[in-house]
């Protein structure tokens, strides 16, 4: 039944008629509409066949994918196993060590998808508190050196590790036995584990001793104290503890000893509030004018030797003693003045030097017991250990290789061919020496005269530890595995010393034995050092002034150091109190200067030049002279007109180059002037005239280091009697600011502090409005400021500003750099900044005051054609006073640049920020033209992968230092700052994550946590209790321009110094 | 509608015992006879010069703007100034087609075709600039209102650089249209009387098949009017708009709302100067004396008379508002103009444009076509040290001195301006031998009242 049952789908089916049958067999019922979608009926005429049909499309095909190669595809690979701790986007951040050898800095480490991408200060470092400066910040960069080499050389050739190790050792070993000297080299040593791993070293092979060299020597002041208290020491001190600060001859502020923590000890006893209207008082008596110069609220300018004499003249005064002395003319009633001021302030008093002559040293030491440093704000208990080098030592060296008594000798961090000042002689010398071994991480100038090159990673690629200062541990971590084929110094010595343990084993072996057992509360080793290496430095239970007041013990590890052999100028008795005999050393060696005087000195980019080679420091002005890529003959810009030499800057205006001669130093080199530096004084700096240390900056500049001479057992950084002779060359510097006055503008605004504490809002009066105007819109009269043609942004979430304090930026130029890591800047070259085209999104300005304003103009009746002239002229080098102003993106709430930009590119957002979309730019430049401030920066060419600018986005190795969180701008499109808007995102991501608002603080811009002197605020203006807004509502604060109307989220504090009655 | 009477204290317009066969002869001469050598070498030279203005152009395009001198204090500097420099030169083309036809002025006849043309070619040059000068010209686009998909992406009508770019191509558009309209029944007779049958094709399509009919006629009058009309506000709007790229920024010495009539008045001072510079020459060139008179020639230099004394005026002006203005920067900004680094070029501008201009009320030397040359090229060298004056040296020194710094051209800079110039002249010589360069059948309808021709009855 069931199987004769019969579905259909139709009536047509069931009835299964003739028309039904026909049309079941096609498979449509209808047919398809195929000329829609074909269109052109003709089609079936079309000549093209089959083989037609072919050739179009295998053309097609072939255009499509030509088409498809005009874009490069980057392949971007993901994890096949996906690392634990890292997350791409996410940043990751390790505590590290740096420490170059001079400088140590306990840093923050930021690191993306395994690559460091950021240097900046660890909050935790006792010593540096999370400042850090300007070669720190740039250090990342150093790791991304294409000029690095890639493995161990032998006799100047590639080799591999193992030959190298066959080599050292069995060489080592022979010379061992023959009884042969075998001399270690290096910087001043800080790590335990390193002394540790040479006294391994030396047990194995016990002719093993060392010489301590710093490239920037400070055994002045350590023999001076063996002198003063019989112990050759260097101490720490204490800024922040003192009220009067005077400084000889000495940047403590930029370049000398531990700048970072003396920026951050300084800028406290600097800034000022309402309830608490004291600052310290700086005076500074130097020759060059310096950073710390440039900050001082009284300078006395006086010739290189001079300054022995000052002090000797002022440890007269202090005391009512009669040393044997000269008088300095017309500066003698400055002395007697500064030591009455000083004698008021005992027991809060400091003064330091920047001398390396012992003597001159001695006499300061003396100064300071008389008022009471000691304890108080010198710390003679904690010990710097950063600077031991023994320049006797390394002369004597010299002298032994030369006469061929050492048979091996081992590099460490120092570049001896480069910064000695008789680099040649130690060249010669070091061809005597069988075996001689260079850490380099570059075959430098002294590697390429040794027969081996064993080259150390990079920080960033190493486990280290230091111990800086007497109590203080740290440790560093690596932060991306090796990239090439080197090895780190510590494991390159055990490795000759016969031991195998690798760095990481053996710190934290050394550790155990040393640095633990002066810890408390740590359950166990591994707690202890799980919790050291996170932090970066040694954890402790207990807070870390305790630590200060306890120190640990000593590090046990000793090492064999050189004996020197040479008569030792030191005292051998403790001549406290008595100062005689180095007074009239001092009056001696002043009585032979003669002629134009030299001071050799330091820049803050430049350093001791090892890391001359990152374009980033080469192209960061210097604080003062704001000349990029060079070193120059500095010299006094009245003398230079005296001489026929061009004071002027520019493009097109071309430096004169003189010889400079002091014995059988040379240097051919361009003037620049200097205002503040005395007639007859010229001065060059170190870190400059490189001849292998890579193609960013080889041949730049010309090396100063032989202009340094040994004498009284240390290096002496001033000459005299120099001969200055013109020649007939032109030179064409690159400066970032050619204009070096503020024109009678008000642009930083002054005060003094008498004026201040009488008025809060001194040198910072209101702005004269027009009153009483009436306006159509609203009712009543208003003042000029309330009117506008615009309507106000509300900003009613978050409203971004900042807020510079000009009394403690010190001008260091720390954020200049922090900047152009964290936003991707480029470098545009020398050529570049010489057309003003530098791309810095910050910049520091710097004015020199000027002896002509309006009162003088009118009072003397002078001209406004006159008047405007003369404003152009720096004050002289005893009058002169130096302001700095930190200048970004003002974003301004209403700014110029966003109404003119026709395509909308620049525009407001919804958090007061002035944003700009790289994508939307067409490159009019009418809103640069526009901008009062000048911050916007033109991508005049492609300045990534393009080889006319071969710096760090040339190569695919600088490249990975880019942030990836940042855009590369093309070609074209106009860039600024951003307020670090990637930091801002970041941080509310944050906040979000745990459903609460950002906490003040916890958003810092690149440039504000890179500030020594925490100059920079950055916060929400709508937090009615952010630091930010209590800074606006300081009466110091004042809109730069503000009366161009832009009203400006950028704000900032007048610069108040603290003159006496009768400088004010 | 010209009133058939010569007022008798008035010269004739037309020299010459001209009848309107006459007329059609002289004008269409160039147009049919054949290029002489010098006129080759000419072209060759400006062919050339224009070449080379391209090769910069590429050359910028592909390389960058860094190419040129501009720095992060100075946006803008020959760039602009050319700009400006076109566009008011262009100016005067428009006046005389559109103002004085308004104002009847029957001696605008000869002379409006060619300052028409003129008018043309250097908006072209003109917009060069402002496309050029983008950091991305591929995305030049983007200043039009266009529906995009880019998303919500609009124009900002708040920018007067966005203004610019609706005035600059509506007077583009205008003007084409206008010279051509006053082309068509012209480029009739000249098809009428081409013996080759390719030009008479081309002229008859030129002439959009013209009949001459009565009906044609009044139409054709009527658009002129119309166009007249569209084409004088259009004489003050550009450069007003022109001058607010300027006058509403924040920057000493631009922002000043003394800009827009002077630099209307300085836009025509300096057409009428390039009109003059052309039309010696092709008087001479295409034997027009007896259409381009020297009371042509002076009337022309009696608008330079006044105009210059406006810009002289505005100058003057200027000066006086910085100082009673009491801003400091402002007053600087002045100062620095006369007494700074750029001193020259205020004093270039001074002397030719205030001074210079000023000897033409000596009958003499203003209908003297030698001296009228060399004042005319004063004009034009002084019209554009003006607009340089007013960027460049406004922009080296503004408020921060910490910024200021100087401009210094490079040789694209200079190739580029002097390839613009190439471009001018190569389009202008092109124009003057195919092109009837002077409104025949305009300068007909005055034929009976304003000429020497003795045989034409006179009330």
């Amino acid at each position: 039944m069931s199987n004769s049952k019969k579905y259909w789908k139709g009536i047509e089916e069931l009835q299964a008629t003739p028309e039904f049958v026909k049309l079941q067999q096609n498979e449509f019922a209808e047919d398809l509409p195929v000329d829609q979608f074909l269109g052109d009926e003709r089609i079936v005429d079309s000549s093209t066949n089959r083989r037609d049909f072919l050739k179009f499309l295998g053309f097609s095909v072939t255009a499509a994918s030509l088409a498809a190669c005009e874009t490069p595809v980057r392949k971007a690979i993901p994890y096949l196993n996906k690392p634990e701790e890292i997350t791409p986007g996410v940043a990751n951040y390790y505590a590290s060590t740096y420490w170059d050898g001079n400088d140590y800095a306990g840093v923050l480490v930021k690191t993306r998808e395994g690559r460091p991408i950021k240097v900046d200060g660890n909050e935790l470092c006792s010593i540096t508190k999370g400042g850090s400066h300007a070669r720190v910040q740039a250090s990342v960069l150093s790791l991304y050196d294409s000029a690095r080499i890639k493995g161990a050389m032998l006799n100047n050739k590639d080799s591999d590790w193992k030959a190298v190790d066959a080599e050292v050792t069995s060489k080592l070993a022979s010379i061992a036995a023959a009884g042969g000297a075998i001399r270690i080299l290096t910087s001043s040593l800080i790590s335990p584990s390193m002394k540790s791993a040479i006294a391994e070293f030396t047990t194995k092979y016990p002719t093993t001793q060392v010489v301590t060299y710093d490239s920037i020597s400070y055994k002045g002041i350590a023999d001076s104290n063996l002198a003063s208290f019989g112990k050759s020491f260097i101490p720490t001190y204490n800024f922040d503890k003192a009220d009067f600060i005077v400084g000889i001859g000495c940047d403590f502020l930029a370049n000398w000893l531990s700048p970072v923590e003396h920026a951050r000890q300084y800028a406290e006893t600097r800034k000022l509030n309402k309830d608490e209207k004291k600052m310290s008082r700086h005076v500074q008596i130097e020759s060059l004018l310096t950073v710390t110069g440039s900050n001082a609220d009284k300078r006395i300018a006086l010739k290189p030797s001079q300054l022995g004499l000052a002090v000797v003249n002022l440890y007269n005064k202090l005391t009512g003693s009669s040393l044997p002395s000269k008088s300095l003319d017309a500066k003698d009633a400055a002395i007697a003045e500064l030591a009455k001021e000083l004698n008021a302030s005992k027991g809060k008093a400091l003064v330091v030097c920047g001398s390396n002559d012992a003597n001159i040293q001695q006499v300061v030491n003396a100064i300071n017991t008389h008022l009471g440093s000691y304890g108080s704000t010198i710390n003679k208990d904690v010990e710097d250990y950063t600077r031991q080098g023994n320049d006797a030592a390394v002369n004597a060296l010299v002298a032994e290789m030369a006469s061929g008594k050492v048979g091996a000798i081992l590099i460490n961090n120092v570049n001896p061919v480069y910064s000695l000042p008789n680099g040649a002689a130690f060249k010669d010398a070091l061809s005597k020496v069988s075996l001689s071994v260079s850490f380099a991480d570059r075959v430098d100038e002294t590697a390429a005269a040794c027969k081996i090159v064993a080259p150390d990673h990079h920080y960033l690629e190493s486990w280290t530890d230091a111990n800086p200062r007497k109590g203080h541990y740290a440790l560093g971590q690596p932060t991306i595995n090796p990239l090439f084929s080197t090895r780190q110094v510590l494991e390159s010595i055990l490795t000759w010393a016969g031991n195998t343990t690798n760095a990481h084993d053996y710190i934290s072996k050394v550790w155990e034995t040393t640095v633990y057992p002066s810890s408390t509360g740590f359950l166990s080793f591994n707690d202890f050092w799980f919790r050291s290496l996170h932090d970066g430095v040694m954890a402790s239970a207990a807070p870390a002034a305790v630590i200060a007041e306890n120190p640990t013990p000593e590090a046990p590890v000793s090492i064999k150091i050189m004996p020197i052999t040479i008569a030792s100028p030191e005292p051998t008795t403790t001549v406290y109190g008595d100062v005689s005999n180095a007074a009239s050393a001092i009056v001696a060696k002043a009585g032979k200067a003669s002629g134009i005087e030299l001071v050799v000195y330091q820049k803050t980019g430049a350093g001791t030049g090892n890391q001359a080679n990152n374009p980033w420091l080469q192209e960061l002005p210097d604080p003062i002279t704001k000349v990029t890529w060079d070193n120059y003959v500095l010299m006094n810009p009245e003398e230079m007109k005296e001489k026929g030499f061009n004071t002027l800057m520019g493009q097109e205006q071309m430096a004169d180059v003189v010889e400079v001669k002091s014995g059988s130093a040379t240097a051919s080199l361009p003037v620049v002037a200097q205002p503040g530096l005395p007639k007859g004084v010229i001065a060059i700096a170190l870190g400059y005239g490189r001849t292998a240390v890579g193609k960013t900056a080889n041949g730049i500049g010309a090396n100063a280091s032989p202009f340094v001479s040994f004498d009284d057992g240390t290096f002496n950084y001033i000459a005299s009697g120099v001969s200055v002779s013109e020649s007939k060359d032109k030179y064409q510097i690159a400066a970032t600011q050619t204009h070096h006055t503020m024109m009678g503008r008000e642009i930083v605004k002054e005060a003094t502090l008498a004026e201040y504490k009488k008025d809060s809002k001194a040198g910072n009066e209101d702005l004269l409005y027009a009153t009483n105007l009436t306006t159509t819109k609203q009712e009543g009269k208003a003042t000029a400021k309330e009117l506008d043609l615009w309507a106000a942004y509300e900003n009613k979430n978050h409203f971004w500003n900042m807020a510079i304090d000009l009394n403690a930026c010190i001008g260091c130029g720390s954020c200049v750099i922090s900047c152009t890591a964290e936003n991707n800047v480029p470098v545009v070259g020398k050529d570049e900044v010489r057309r003003s085209r530098e791309m810095h999104w910050m910049r520091i300005d710097r004015y020199y005051s000027s002896d002509m304003n309006e009162e003088v103009a009118e009072k003397d009746g002078v001209g406004a054609i006159d008047k405007f002239l003369k404003m152009e002229v720096p004050s002289s080098a005893d009058t002169i006073e130096v302001v700095f102003q930190p200048i970004m993106c003002q974003h301004c709430n209403h700014a110029p640049c966003e109404t003119v930009c026709p395509v909308l590119a620049t525009t407001h957002s919804l958090e007061g920020l002035n944003q700009m979309t790289y994508n939307r730019c067409i490159g009019t430049r009418y809103c640069a033209n526009n901008c009062p401030y000048k911050v916007r920066r033109f991508n005049w060419f492609r300045y990534n992968e393009n080889v006319e600018f071969d710096f760090n986005m040339y190569d695919d190795l600088g490249k990975m230092v880019l942030n990836p969180d940042v855009t590369v701008r093309s070609r074209g499109v106009m860039e600024k700052c951003s307020m670090c808007i990637q930091r801002i995102q970041a941080g509310k991501l944050d906040a979000k994550k745990n459903s609460s608002r950002p906490k003040d603080g916890s958003i810092k811009t690149a440039c504000q946590q890179a500030c020594p002197t925490n100059a920079i605020t950055f916060g929400d203006f709508n937090d009615q209790q952010s630091e930010v807004r209590k800074a606006w509502n300081n009466e110091r604060k004042y809109q730069l321009l503000e009366e161009v109307g832009t009203q400006p989220s950028v704000f900032y504090l007048t610069k108040i110094r603290n003159k006496s009655a009768n400088e004010a | 509608m010209e009133h058939h009477s010569t007022a008798t204290v008035r010269q004739p317009l037309i020299l010459g015992e001209k009848t309107y066969h006459q007329i059609s002869e002289d004008i269409s001469r160039p147009i049919e006879g054949k290029a002489n050598n010098l006129f080759k070498v000419v072209f060759t030279i400006s062919a050339l010069l224009a070449l080379w203005g391209v090769g910069c152009f590429a050359y910028t395009i592909g390389t960058g703007i860094g190419v040129w001198g501009l720095n992060k204090t100075v946006g803008w500097a020959w760039d602009i100034t050319n700009f400006v420099w076109w566009v008011g030169i262009g100016h005067a083309g428009t006046l005389i087609s559109a103002i004085l036809l308004l104002f009847r002025q029957r001696w605008r006849m000869s002379i409006n075709r060619s300052a028409e043309a003129m008018t043309i070619f250097a908006v072209i040059c003109a917009a060069l600039f402002p496309v050029m000068h983008m950091g991305r010209v591929w995305c030049a686009y983007w200043v039009l209102p266009l529906p995009n998909q880019f998303g919500s992406l609009w124009v900002n009508f708040n920018s007067p650089l966005l203004w610019d770019v609706f005035a600059i191509s509506t007077y583009f558009t205008v003007s084409l249209v206008f010279w051509y309209t006053g082309l068509i029944p012209d480029f009739a007779t000249v098809r009428d009387r081409q013996m080759k049958p390719r030009m008479r094709k081309i002229y008859n399509i030129l002439s959009f098949g013209w009949s001459g009919s009565a009906k044609q006629w009044s139409r054709f009058e009527e658009v002129s009017l119309v166009l007249a009309g569209l084409s004088t506000p259009l004489v003050l709007s550009v450069h007003t708009i022109v001058s607010m790229d300027f006058a509403t920024s924040v920057i000493p010495g631009w922002h000043t709302t003394i800009f827009p009539p002077y630099f209307v008045a300085g836009a025509i001072f300096s057409g009428f100067a390039m009109v003059l510079t052309l039309l010696i020459i092709m008087r001479k060139v295409l034997h027009l004396e007896d259409y381009i008179t020297i009371q042509h020639i002076e009337l022309m230099n009696k608008i330079i008379i006044l105009t210059g004394s406006i810009v002289g005026v505005a100058y003057l002006t200027e000066l006086f508002t910085s100082w009673y203005s009491g801003v400091e920067y402002e007053q600087y900004a002045f100062l620095n103009r006369a007494t700074g680094p750029y001193w020259w070029s205020y004093w270039s501008m001074m002397t030719c444009n205030v001074i210079t201009p000023q000897l033409f009320w000596f009958k003499k030397i203003r209908t003297s076509l030698i001296a009228t040359f060399i004042i005319s090229i004063f004009v034009n060298i002084g019209m554009w040290f003006e607009r340089f004056v007013i960027i460049v040296t406004s922009l080296h020194r503004d408020y921060l001195p910490s910024s200021w710094t100087m401009f210094h051209p490079t040789f694209v800079d200079l190739g580029i301006f002097i390839g613009t110039i190439g471009i001018f002249f190569t389009c202008f010589l092109l124009f003057s031998r195919t092109f009837p360069v002077i409104a025949l059948s305009e300068l007909k309808t005055i034929m009976k009242s304003t000429s020497e021709n003795p045989k034409q009855p006179h009330h």
